[in-house]
């Protein structure tokens, strides 16, 4: 798929997973997306591994944003992304912005067609300054 | 470094983790999420199992490789933290390196795990034991003092309000705790020092 892909990565599978329903039913299926969160063991947590699989999912070749919830996560995706290494790197990015508003937004954007800094660009306008 | 003593330093540095498992979750249920102990467990647990692995590798491939399974196993943001500074290590560090060699690896390596956790000395991290443990190996004191230096360095954050992860969400009620990943910080170093100190 030629959109940009949308990962959500949050502390809750739930969440999580709730957030990628939203956007599913909100935006439908234009947009490659995928999810992941809990620490793999039943608790609340991020893992790299987990976000890696979730960015591989959501591939595409015009760059995947990723939106998380608290701190941990965004270090996870941070080495995430790195551990996925150049080039695929470079078109990946980690956005700053609430995660259930910034993924319904980013995969709103993403659907018509938008580059991946606009589509990060439309994300980031609902992070409070 | 010989292949037998990198094992036998990973094998002891997860003894002493998971022995003290316990008493880095209760510091972590203090002021974090509580999940400290348990994912440093599992993470050098893994590295145990795979000592030999590591250990046949030239020091750098092998610090590298130890650093990524940590961020593989570890979970939590402790996996990247403590990750980063091995895998930093690794790119930075010779295959037999004298003290300043060592020592601008460990400046190296800390920087990374400084621009990991968006986060610098001082706002109660594993980067206040970090940062006195460089001083002190640029100083060239003794395996026997930068353990104590360590411990020093992990014991003045109980003090401090947290001002990186989920302790500072607490704001001042983060004050009189001591910070979990500077606790397993000082554990790590002194382990490793009276290894290598007992070489020397």
């Amino acid at each position: 798929m030629s959109n940009v892909g949308i990962v959500i990565v949050s502390h809750s599978p739930l969440v999580a997973e709730g957030t990628a329903d939203m956007v599913r039913q909100m935006v439908g299926d234009e947009v490659p997306l995928a999810w992941c969160g809990g620490n793999g063991h039943g608790g609340l947590g991020t893992n790299v591994e987990a976000i890696m699989g979730a960015i591989e999912r959501a591939w595409s070749d015009a760059g995947v944003a990723i939106l998380v919830d608290l701190g941990g996560a965004e270090t996870n995706s941070e080495m995430a992304v790195e551990m996925i290494g150049e080039p695929r790197a470079q078109k990946i990015i980690v956005c700053n912005a609430p995660i259930v508003e910034g993924a319904v937004m980013a995969a709103t954007e993403a659907s018509g067609g938008a580059s991946l800094k606009e589509v990060v660009a439309t994300a980031h306008e609902l992070s409070p300054s | 470094m010989r292949a037998l003593d990198l094992s036998r330093l990973i094998t002891a540095a997860a003894d002493t983790i998971v022995d003290h498992a316990e008493e880095l979750t209760a510091l972590d249920q203090a002021i974090g999420d509580g999940d400290h102990g348990l994912n440093m467990k599992r993470g050098f647990e893994a590295l145990r199992s795979d000592a030999n692995v590591f250990a046949a590798k030239p020091l750098p491939d092998a610090l590298k490789a130890i650093g990524t399974k940590l961020v593989m196993t570890v979970g939590g943001a402790s996996g990247p933290l403590f990750g980063t500074l091995f895998i930093a290590l690794g790119k930075e560090i010779s295959a037999d390196p004298d003290n300043a060699n060592l020592t601008a690896a460990f400046g190296k390596a800390i920087e990374a795990v400084a621009a990991r956790g968006k986060s610098q000395v001082g706002q109660k991290t594993m980067l206040d034991v970090l940062q006195p443990v460089r001083d002190a190996l640029a100083g060239e004191k003794t395996a026997a003092e930068i353990a104590d230096i360590a411990d020093a360095a992990a014991k003045a954050t109980v003090p401090m309000k947290a001002l990186r992860g989920r302790a500072s969400f607490l704001g001042d009620r983060s004050i009189g705790h001591m910070d979990a990943g500077a606790r397993s910080t000082a554990l790590l170093v002194r382990t490793l020092a009276q290894i290598i100190g007992d070489k020397a």
